[in-house]
């Protein structure tokens, strides 16, 4: 039989969300000839109907159902209910992403083994190392197409790349590039070459980016063994008396309560949802949640350290034609403690349209310090800082009961508070990313401060022992063998490096180790 | 212009009442009028000098000199309307702007919006900071100034580019003072 499959059958393989993680899990198994019914909550568009205007793509991709947050960090006073920056969609936020493609370092898979113990930090090393995972790295690699990869071209630097490199390599930095990009240089995989349009998180228009809506779903669909459902919000997962899962129940498109049957369950609705529908699905049996019995779910939130440093200049830099991303500073990503904190930074060319700039570049700033910087913006070059966060127990996803989402559901609550060791970090890397714009003649350089998350991840990690973590080395949780978590929740630590490559992996791998399962028969 | 009320050739009489810190805004029966500019806004649910002291306040908010009164003005125009729906709402902002005259007045005898100094209004502004009035004002401002498109121009941004065949031809690697 194919898709479309019915809600009775039991043989399929349920995936919550499409993004990178569910996306490309689903694609995966389904040619390898297993069927997969992917729920997704948000709608399915077409990239042609993408739009060049932040606050329009905003309101067409972004996850705003209701959140809340508490905590020390600047989200909370600023965007109290937008924690994340991520989308509510088919494709997820790989609609949204960037396309920084890296593999995370070998020692960022031992921090505990290589930083120590450290002070409230919940360190702890993965179940897997970087040898484990090259093969599934290489694969996700030539699958992305990822630039300065299997033979591929680095994309050309744009105008805010200029100033940064130039900037860069003033001040000494060595490993300064376009970098390896999922964002295709020339054409490959029936898809062109970028335009340079601008406007990357706002959904490619060219297909020139990498998503699972239109580089993995859709061979994942001409198979008959992968079924779309979007506008279908996963409320609960059921399981029988002995603890298996048995199906999840989900409001479709017409506001019904459905219920679809599983052989499996693979929960991929990124670091905040995957946790809340976990922690959702409480029954007599587990009733702190599924998968919980470690009390880990929802711990250990992390959402890397980040900023912005931009910079404003006496002439026109027009930093936001072309691609949002392309430059990256790798020197300040390694681990050397002689900085003042453990674990590296990587440094990342990033602009913002005007009317994002102005929510974003000093959220609640106002008067002539402020306009007189936006009144800059022509002049102004821009760039990103992605740093490794600490995990801490008490940063963490919970339901906030008091609050209630359109189906009645208490909420997600996003708590968080930055470790002393990444406020360290942040400080140097504004510090390093001033210098390289003052070293090309910046007249005033702005520390802009994290916007809500968009590398969210963490809260069901792997663990190599059960009261560590939520889930195995193959993103199996440790208490329910038919039940996977196959989104960036499952990273045990959060390395510098943008994640997406990584969970794409995890997800290959994941998909060759359920098939390898279901044949056995032992899930 | 279509959301402002078209009024070229205002009264010599209205021009020349326009003095005060308001610039070229004025009052005249229901309408905020700003004859240099050569448009007019019609008020009904709030009071016109309400609505001149919020288009001056936006603009003591977000001080760009090469923006013109129209555009703060379409930023604020949202409050009539909503003003006009909800009871609460109207009361705010009537309030605030009460709030701000009062404090004006107390430290220099005039309405905030005839103060002749931005730095004076500025310092009125900076006692509600932070209260529901100031933060309503504000954070509409934030989408409502900067995210019109009529507005981009004047900061050099160049708004939706995939249209236009994206930067690829377009000067997106065109920086040569390096």
């Amino acid at each position: 039989m194919s898709a479309p499959f019915d809600l009775n059958d039991d043989s399929v393989v349920v995936i919550v969300g499409s993004g990178a993680g569910g996306g490309t899990l689903g694609t995966e198994l389904a040619l390898k000839g297993i069927k997969v019914v992917i729920l997704e909550a948000g709608q399915r568009h077409n990239m042609e109907d993408f739009i060049n205007n932040e606050w329009d793509s905003f309101a067409q991709l972004a996850w705003t159902d209701m959140r809340t947050t508490s905590g020390s960090w600047r989200v909370h006073k600023n965007f109290p209910n937008l924690p994340a920056w991520i989308v509510k969609a088919v494709g997820g936020s790989s609609v949204h992403w960037a396309g920084a493609s890296l593999r995370l370092q070998e020692h960022e898979f031992k921090t505990h083994s290589t930083y120590g113990g450290l002070e409230g930090a919940n360190l702890l090393d993965w179940p897997i190392t970087l040898k484990d995972l090259e093969p599934w790295y290489a694969k996700a690699e030539d699958r992305m197409g990822v630039t300065r990869t299997n033979g591929i071209p680095g994309l050309p630097g744009n105008n805010n790349f200029k100033v940064f490199e130039a900037g860069a390599k003033k001040i000494g930095y060595k490993e300064v590039s376009t970098g390896r990009m999922a964002i295709n240089s020339e054409p490959r995989a029936d898809r062109g070459s970028c335009q340079q349009i601008g406007f990357c998180f706002q959904g490619c228009k060219s297909g020139a980016k990498w998503s699972t809506l239109i580089a993995e779903i859709p061979r994942g669909e001409a198979t008959g063994n992968l079924e779309v459902r979007p506008q279908s919000m996963v409320q609960k997962i059921e399981h029988d008396a002995s603890g298996k899962a048995t199906g999840v129940v989900y409001v479709d498109k017409d506001g019904k309560t459905q219920r679809q049957k599983a052989r499996i369950v693979a929960v991929a609705g990124n670091s905040i949802e995957s946790p809340r529908l976990l922690l959702n699905s409480a029954s007599n049996m587990f009733p702190d949640g599924l998968a919980n019995s470690s009390g880990q779910v929802g711990r250990n939130y992390m959402r890397h350290m980040t900023g912005s440093v931009y910079a404003v200049f006496d002439k026109p830099v027009h930093m936001y034609r072309g691609t949002t991303m392309a430059g990256i500073v790798r020197d300040e990503a390694g681990f050397d403690t002689k900085r003042g904190f453990v674990g590296g930074y990587e440094m990342e060319t990033l602009s913002l349209g005007l009317p994002f700039m102005a929510a974003f570049l000093d959220p609640g700033g106002w008067g002539r310090s402020f306009t007189s910087a936006m009144d800059g913006y022509v002049n102004m070059a821009g760039l990103w800082i992605v740093g490794e966060d600490m995990p801490q127990e008490t940063n963490r996803v919970t339901l906030n009961t008091g609050v209630k989402d359109q189906y009645g559901l208490p909420v997600a609550d996003v708590h968080f508070d930055d470790h002393a060791n990444d406020v360290a970090m942040r400080s140097h890397a504004y510090k390093q990313g001033t210098a390289m714009y003052e070293a090309v003649g910046a007249v005033r350089a702005m520390p802009t401060p994290p916007y809500p998350s968009t590398h969210n991840l963490g809260t069901n990690r792997m663990s190599e022992k059960p009261r560590d973590g939520v889930v195995n080395k193959h993103g199996q949780t440790h208490d329910i063998p038919n039940l996977f978590v196959s989104d960036g929740s499952q990273f045990t630590t959060g390395g510098a490096e943008n994640p997406t490559l990584t969970i794409v992996a995890l997800a290959l791998r994941q998909a060759d180790f359920i098939a390898g399962e279901m044949s056995k028969k032992t899930i | 212009m279509p959301t402002l009320i078209d009024r070229r050739g205002p009264s010599r009489r209205a021009v020349l009442g326009g003095i005060g810190a308001a610039g070229a805004l004025m009052v005249s029966g229901a309408a905020v009028l700003n004859p240099r500019e050569a448009w007019g806004l019609e008020v009904s649910a709030l009071k016109p000098e309400t609505m001149r002291t919020l288009i001056v306040m936006a603009r003591d908010i977000y001080p760009h000199d090469r923006v013109p009164d129209r555009f703060y003005a379409i930023a604020v125009k949202p409050y009539e309307a909503a003003a006009a729906k909800d009871p609460a709402t109207k009361t705010l902002i009537e309030e605030g702007v009460v709030t701000l005259d009062t404090l004006a007045k107390a430290k220099h005898g005039t309405a905030y919006a005839d103060l002749g100094w931005e730095d004076q209004r500025v310092a009125v502004v900076k006692q509600i900071e932070g209260g529901a009035f100031f933060e309503k004002v504000r954070s509409g401002l934030v989408v409502g100034l900067y995210n019109q498109e009529e507005v981009w121009p004047i900061f050099g941004y160049e708004g939706s580019s995939a249209d236009k065949g994206g930067y690829i031809d377009r000067g997106f690697n065109d920086l040569a003072w390096l």
